[in-house]
């Protein structure tokens, strides 16, 4: 191990159970990949193939974003998607829309109660208000998002809410809202079917000042399944 | 059969009386700018008209931009009680930070806009406050209606027909400040209410009738992005719409020892932010 003066990051806790589980639905396996605590992902999902992520270690929050992959400015929309489907929550038969409010990915597969897109990303600088400006140093989602979406030419002005799998936002009868628990347990999955080609952007959250998973930052597995009777 | 032109050459037969013509068509609308601001019918209760710097109402299925000082107040006024306002704040001097509406919800633990709420950046900055709100019906969970909603709902979202869809009008509004769609984070929606029930269902608590109004202090230089369209949400089959009033006028930015400047730890901190840029950069 290279000895470094880097402060210190969150870090996976030896040992703790991991659990890789297996895609959500049968069919060709097109991208199979582990995504590494703290780091980022993304890889184009082709209309009719199915995204699968896998909370391997269990309440660890796979912050995502989805773009058309034809044209960018087309991106995922919190907004959008809530009022089509009238409810806050997103679960199985939620339609993820754009800003045009046309269909992204439909959740076909869901393993907690309900998931998340309400709470946003954590960064850099939203950590200097939570939590206080002796955090401004630590990595976030907001800098992966930043990180991974310059592959594809996305920058500052395409950042916009995001889902949080495997996260639990409840929102309470007078208006609270914030992160609590955790619903998730290792190897529990999400999977999505791209009702067209996306872009999907992944932020393994490096968050450590919440103790939602136990500060112990763990592995997402993400899968792309293409079905059978699905075309290349 | 040969047209009598008679009467049209008589007003468009030369770009003198084509001039004349088109002077004498001044008049006033329900639905305009008011120049200069001091002149405004309705002037803001409890302020000198003397000291306005903006005065407009926007029309049903309008919309509407200011570039604001640091300091600016905007008035919102929901004067018939079917007002609908998506608002989206853009920092001015740098695009690429506006409006988050996650962290706008997320840093003060509290999905409901009302009085004292910051409207957050993505950049751990506060971009305006909520300094006044009569309303209390207001949402950050749907946004703007979108095209393929009106669609769907009215038969039409473009901003030229007779159902405009918000995201439709806040993309006019951000054209004519060079920007496009990809500088459109989702919007705040001030004068409908929506509430998130134990199951996730979104309640429609609607208006809170006529005569409201919310008060937006910038923080720091701000492109304020405004669509007046129905809420998503609106369980009526119509395209209901009324005027929705601004008006405009210098105060100064938030400090140290204003109530909601330490409402809580988070907002002091973003405040403190905010005031650092500002300073920094000579605002």
């Amino acid at each position: 191990m290279v000895t470094t003066t880097v402060p210190p990051r969150p870090v996976y806790a030896e040992g703790s159970p991991l659990e890789w589980s297996e895609p959500f639905v049968a069919g060709e396996i097109v991208t199979d990949d582990a995504i590494a605590p703290r780091a980022s992902w993304s890889a184009i999902v082709p209309a009719g193939c199915v995204f699968t992520l896998v909370d391997v270690g269990g309440n660890q929050s796979g912050d995502c974003l989805i773009f058309a992959a034809d044209d960018t400015s087309e991106r995922y929309s919190v907004p959008d998607t809530l009022a089509w489907q009238g409810n806050a929550y997103v679960t199985t038969g939620t339609v993820l829309r754009s800003n045009l409010g046309r269909p992204l990915m439909t959740v076909v597969g869901n393993e907690i109660d309900r998931q998340d897109t309400i709470g946003g990303a954590c960064s850099k600088e939203s950590n200097t208000l939570r939590y206080g400006h002796h955090t401004a140093y630590q990595h976030a989602c907001r800098e992966n998002f930043l990180y991974e979406g310059a592959k594809w030419g996305l920058g500052a002005r395409d950042l916009v809410s995001n889902l949080n799998w495997f996260m639990n936002v409840p929102v309470e009868a007078d208006g609270a809202l914030g992160i609590v628990d955790g619903m998730s347990a290792p190897g529990r999955r999400v999977a999505c079917r791209a009702e067209r080609d996306v872009i999907v952007v992944i932020s393994n959250c490096p968050q450590m000042n919440n103790p939602c998973n136990d500060f112990n930052v763990t592995p997402l597995r993400a899968i792309v399944t293409r079905p059978e009777g699905e075309g290349q | 059969m040969a047209t009598d032109n008679t009467a049209r050459m008589a007003t468009l037969g030369s770009v003198g009386a084509a001039r004349s013509d088109a002077r004498a068509r001044t008049t006033r609308s329900p639905w305009m700018p008011e120049l200069p601001a001091s002149t405004t019918p309705t002037p803001p209760e409890g302020v000198d008209p003397a000291a306005l710097l903006w005065a407009e109402t926007v029309a049903p299925g309008g919309y509407t931009h200011l570039r604001v000082a640091r300091g600016t107040r905007i008035r919102l006024e929901d004067v018939e009680g079917d007002a609908s306002a998506s608002v989206v704040v853009v920092n001015a001097l740098n695009t690429g930070e506006r409006l988050n509406i996650a962290d706008t919800q997320k840093i003060p633990w509290q999905a409901y806009l009302g009085a004292g709420h910051p409207l957050l950046s993505g950049d751990g900055r506060v971009l305006a406050t909520i300094v006044d709100d009569t309303s209390g019906s207001h949402d950050a969970l749907c946004g703007a209606s979108g095209d393929a909603w009106n669609e769907q709902k009215y038969g039409d979202a473009t901003p030229e027909g007779p159902t405009p869809s918000g995201h439709a009008l806040l993309r006019m509004a951000a054209s004519k400040h060079g920007l496009t769609r990809r500088d459109l984070p989702p919007a705040a929606s001030f004068f409908k209410g929506v509430r998130v029930a134990d199951d996730g269902s979104l309640e429609w608590t609607g208006s809170a009738g006529a005569g409201t109004r919310v008060d937006l202090l910038a923080e720091l230089p701000l492109i304020v992005l405004i669509a007046n369209a129905p809420h998503p949400r609106d369980p009526r089959p119509d395209y209901i719409a009324t005027p929705l009033r601004v008006h405009a006028w210098r105060e100064r930015p938030t400090r140290a020892g204003d109530p909601h400047y330490d409402a809580s730890p988070e907002r002091e901190r973003a405040y403190l932010n905010s005031i650092a840029y500002a300073e920094l950069a000579g605002l």
